[in-house]
């Protein structure tokens, strides 16, 4: 098919967000998040095993201000795809499409990731 | 056991040329890292400031290896599988998203067997 430039309606401009739409993308959003994340998991992960100078310095990159932020971001990804992603296994089982029930559970989903977000780097840094 | 026809094995139809496998093999890599993932989380933080040695010890150890293979398989594959719906909604030049495609699924190949062979390296040579 040629690609040739149409008109289109506008959607995002017009289209009010709401939870249910909101919550899909950055399910999108945060999933390419993690991918791209996953590059520093493989350093991490293969400096280890190439020896302690290797380990000492990906430890230090982690540890400075920016990779704690990035950690802290990647982390908060995660369990909200995490979360999200059980939503989509509940939603692909067939149950939980009622709109009352997919905003409990969207809000859920949200206040559920920021929840562990918080308690996993409390535990952490307590352990630490 | 395939419920397509040989017409429509042959012509390929649709973005992802089969997608039922896809919307599948995400499905169960999908519930194959809850627990991995879970798992790996609770690890990393126990092993908050644990020194070279420690962590060699940890990720040497046979079961944690064998979850660790699992956990890189699933997400590598996982993610291969998810960002390639990304590139299939949104870039509709064949040009582009052939290569990109490629690229992706190549990417994936390689971190994750990088990945693994570091793992095994822990766990049979230390």
């Amino acid at each position: 098919m040629a690609n040739v430039e149409r008109p289109l309606s506008p959607h995002l401009q017009i289209y009010r967000p709401q939870l249910t739409s909101v919550l899909s993308v950055s399910h999108r959003a945060t999933g390419i998040a993690l991918a791209a994340g996953t590059l520093l998991l493989v350093w991490w992960l293969v400096a280890a095993a190439v020896g302690e100078d290797a380990y000492e310095t990906a430890q230090d990159w982690i540890g400075s201000w920016i990779g704690v932020l990035a950690l802290i971001v990647w982390s908060y990804a995660l369990f909200y795809h995490l979360l999200n992603g059980i939503r989509h296994l509940v939603w692909d089982a067939g149950y939980g499409f009622e709109l009352d029930v997919a905003y409990k559970s969207g809000w859920a989903v949200v206040i559920g990731s920021v929840a562990l977000t918080v308690v996993a780097w409390l535990i952490g840094l307590i352990a630490y | 056991m395939s419920l397509r026809t040989p017409l429509a094995r042959v012509r390929g139809l649709g973005s992802a040329r089969d997608g039922t496998h896809h919307w599948w093999m995400q499905r169960l890599t999908a519930v194959a890292l809850v627990p991995v993932a879970l798992w790996f989380v609770v690890s990393v933080i126990a092993l908050a400031g644990a020194g070279h040695d420690d962590f060699v010890a940890w990720a040497g150890n046979p079961f944690n290896a064998t979850v660790l293979l699992i956990l890189i398989f699933a997400t590598f594959y996982h993610a291969q599988l998810g960002l390639q719906v990304v590139v299939e909604d949104y870039v509709h030049n064949e040009w582009v998203k052939v290569p990109v495609l490629v690229l992706i699924a190549f990417a994936a190949i390689f971190l994750g067997i990088i990945s693994a062979v570091a793992v095994l390296k822990m766990a049979f040579a230390g």
